[in-house]
């Protein structure tokens, strides 16, 4: 058993000495510098004079946008600069969110860069954020179809995440909080696939897919099945996730690190209005794969022997054992099932943001809430509860600002807890 | 290779500024996960919220800083007790999802960009520490071992504070686990029902190792704050917690010592490989990796250390394995 947490461990070592080429490229800043990256809806726009000046107005630099959009300026030590976009050189049509912050102030620390962010809008659109009024109109109703679908979109994602961690919550008794790195690990092995190898995102996909669902069933061959039959207890277990996920992150930061990456293709699409909403194509093919594999999942469950018998272990593991069932072997085919849904849900997500080390990490409270939301180890529960919790946090931005959106859910989580601890469609005995 | 650096360095952190912070967020969870087995995920919600209490009570809207410190306390002891009320009667891991959650909360709310003239947005707040170190009876000039150790006044004065709160903090946390109260805890930790069927109510006894807990934790706060002459949200996101888990796993929990030990030996050592691999790399020792890198090699160590330490040692340095209760309930 020893022999196999080590061998396990020194898989992750060996890991990283596999990917280390690739990696000493990722890290770019040393020193001081102010820089950001100008992107209208995901697309970049280039040819923009940026200047920087001290506090008391002396020049520093300047800098124009390059081609995918990025600028950056050195500055010779830490304190507090004047950043300034050049409005003259936006291009046609495209106009600063607020035309009075052209001129930032900026706290630069010792050793560090600073990312600076400006936002832009189109200027024949509508200004955002100021349709908070309430008041109704057909404007008012179109905002809101858009952000129940992208409330949808966010859910679909959220509950992909959620059904792999609520069945290992259910057959084993683990709250996985790693289950946000599995995201990530499959974000980034499509990423490496990608641009690293240069293969096409629908072959590299695949690819990181099986990849992924092999990653799901060695980790638990190897790791947590051995812990289980160390008689881990299951608080031990949850904070050695806590250390996984923190090994994990740390690894994905040290061999990609820790600025956002994209994928070659499916970076900028224009987006097509379909009645109220528009969305891009991508985003509709993504939310299709979930859907269908949201279903596949939900049909296997009930109707399958493996499914079944997956139930039957969430259930009772011990009589599904006496019944002859392969508990263990059920266990580790959820954990290959539920690590390459969660990888497949890292990849869409990479394909509608940036990749980043922490990007599972950010949804994982999400999925918690979509699980808790559900009840706590029941896969369909799991399912609503992340549909509901994806379409409150979007929708909750037509009345508070978007940064705080995720504040809305959590708060629910919470009240819900109160409320009806073993969540929508969970059972009493449950919360024990 | 630079040695006297790196062993002065890692020295230093040992006994530093960042092993009281650690201690104290530890000696906090101490109480909650050791003695009375609560797993509360929150505790950097509860060090950001004493921080930003001295910092908004003094920077944002001028008042002395003694209120402020009062309104740490106070504020923290309000959050254990709402977190307790609706998760307190539950499994364990529904706490540890709340107060995750809650945790997040705080830090989401103090960076947003809608209350930046109250808490500063992503930049946080400075200049409101000169109250503090204008207590300080250090005279400027250099303290300590040369050429090992070497403070200056003002990291003195957050030292001598940062200790003696740790000091006091376990002083009554010993007393208080030697008296019938604490053996009570211990008991909930081991059997739950067994102290309810003794007439114990239990969740008043959970409650008040939250708010207990809780409050510690805003002490570390308040040195995080004041040791930095600023606060920044992002620096209390819930790796503060995890890293505070693995001081008081290191250490052993459910020991009075443990915390403490078990943060200095981690700032040490985590400084020590830190400041050794930069140096290597920087010296040419080491050619295969960045020096930005070495941040990510060093949680790495952090995560892999946590795992290892529960699979083969669970009660830590201090501890004893047969009353380390990481175990559902």
């Amino acid at each position: 058993m020893r022999r196999a947490v080590i061998a396990f461990t020194a898989f992750m070592g060996g890991l990283i000495f596999v990917f280390l080429a690739g990696a000493s490229t990722a890290w770019a800043a040393e020193g001081e510098e102010v820089r950001g990256t100008l992107r209208i809806q995901g697309q970049p726009v280039a040819g923009v004079k940026i200047t920087v000046a001290t506090d008391a107005d002396a020049p520093v630099g300047e800098a124009t946008t390059g081609a995918d959009g990025t600028w950056k300026v050195a500055v010779d030590k830490a304190g507090s600069y004047k950043v300034t976009l050049d409005q003259a050189t936006l291009p046609a049509g495209k106009a600063l969110r607020d035309p009075n912050r052209g001129t930032l102030t900026v706290q630069v620390f010792e050793g560090n860069a600073r990312n600076v962010l400006f936002g832009l809008v189109d200027a024949n659109a509508p200004p955002q954020g100021q349709q908070g009024d309430g008041g109704g109109g057909s404007s008012y109703w179109t905002r809101v179809a858009q952000l129940v679908f992208e409330g949808l979109n966010l859910g679909l994602i959220i509950a992909l995440g959620a059904v792999g961690l609520s069945l290992i919550f259910g057959t084993t008794g683990l709250t996985n909080f790693a289950h946000g790195e599995l995201l990530t690990i499959g974000a980034f092995l499509a990423f490496f696939f990608n641009t690293v190898l240069g293969l096409h995102l629908l072959i590299a996909a695949p690819i990181a897919l099986v990849i992924a669902a092999g990653f799901g069933w060695g980790q638990d061959r190897f790791f947590w099945g051995q812990l289980r039959r160390r008689k881990t207890g299951l608080i031990s277990m949850m904070i050695i996730s806590i250390g996984l996920a923190l090994f994990l992150r740390a690894l994905l930061l040290f061999l990609f690190g820790g600025g956002g990456e994209s994928y070659d293709q499916y970076v900028a699409q224009a987006g097509i209005q379909i009645g109220p909403i528009s969305a891009t194509p991508k985003s509709l093919v993504a939310m299709g794969i979930e859907i269908v594999v949201l279903i596949a999942v939900g049909l296997a469950l009930t109707y399958t022997r493996l499914g079944k018998a997956t139930r039957a272990v969430a259930d009772n593991p011990a009589l599904a054992s006496s019944s002859g069932i392969n508990v263990d072997r059920v266990i580790r085919l959820v954990w290959a099932s539920g690590t390459c849904i969660a990888a497949l849900a890292g990849i869409l997500l990479g394909t509608t943001q940036n990749l980043n080390f922490q990007m599972g990490q950010q949804i994982l409270l999400l999925m918690f809430a979509g699980v808790t939301l559900g009840g706590l180890g029941t896969a369909f529960g799991a399912l609503v509860g992340s549909l509901v919790v994806g379409m409150f946090v979007q929708v909750s931005t037509l009345w508070i600002p978007p940064e705080m959106k995720t504040i809305g859910a959590l708060v629910v989580l919470i009240i819900v807890l109160m409320v009806r601890p073993q969540g929508i469609l969970g059972r009493r005995e449950r919360i024990g | 290779m630079d040695w006297t650096l790196i062993f002065s360095r890692a020295v230093e952190a040992g006994i530093g500024s960042e092993a009281i912070i650690y201690a104290l967020a530890a000696i906090g969870l101490n109480v909650q996960f050791g003695y009375t087995g609560l797993l509360n995920f929150g505790q950097a919600g509860f060090l950001a919220i004493g921080a930003y209490a001295i910092a908004v009570t003094v920077a944002t809207f001028g008042l002395p800083f003694f209120l402020g410190v009062g309104i740490g306390l106070l504020l923290a002891a309000v959050m254990a007790l709402l977190l307790g009320i609706p998760t307190l009667r539950l499994r364990a891991d529904y706490l540890a999802i709340v107060t995750i959650a809650a945790a997040e909360i705080v830090r989401l709310v103090v960076r947003s960009v809608a209350l930046s003239d109250t808490f500063g947005g992503t930049d946080g707040l400075q200049a409101f520490s000169g109250s503090f170190y204008d207590m300080n009876p250090y005279p400027p000039g250099e303290y300590g071992i040369p050429p090992i150790i070497g403070f200056d006044n003002r990291s003195m004065w957050v030292l001598t504070v940062g200790w003696v709160l740790v000091a006091i903090a376990s002083f009554i946390l010993f007393m208080a686990m030697k008296s019938p109260w604490g053996r009570v805890l211990k008991a909930i930790r081991e059997d739950e029902d067994a102290v309810r069927s003794l007439g114990k109510n239990v969740f008043s006894y959970k409650m008040q190792a939250l708010v207990i807990g809780g409050v510690i934790g805003s002490l570390g706060g308040f040195i995080f704050a004041l040791s930095r002459s600023a606060v920044q949200p992002d620096l209390y996101s819930t790796d503060l917690t995890f890293y505070a888990y693995t001081v008081l796993i290191l250490g052993g929990a459910a020991r009075i010592l443990g915390p403490i030990v078990g943060s200095m030996v981690f700032w040490l050592l985590l400084i020590f490989i830190g400041t050794g691999l930069e140096n290597a790399v920087n010296s040419g020792a080491i050619t295969f990796i960045t020096v930005n890198q070495v941040g990510a090699i060093r949680l790495m160590l952090v995560g892999l250390g946590l795992m290892l330490l529960l699979i083969y040692r669970p009660q830590g340095i201090f501890g004893d394995k047969r009353e380390i209760s990481i175990d559902a309930r």
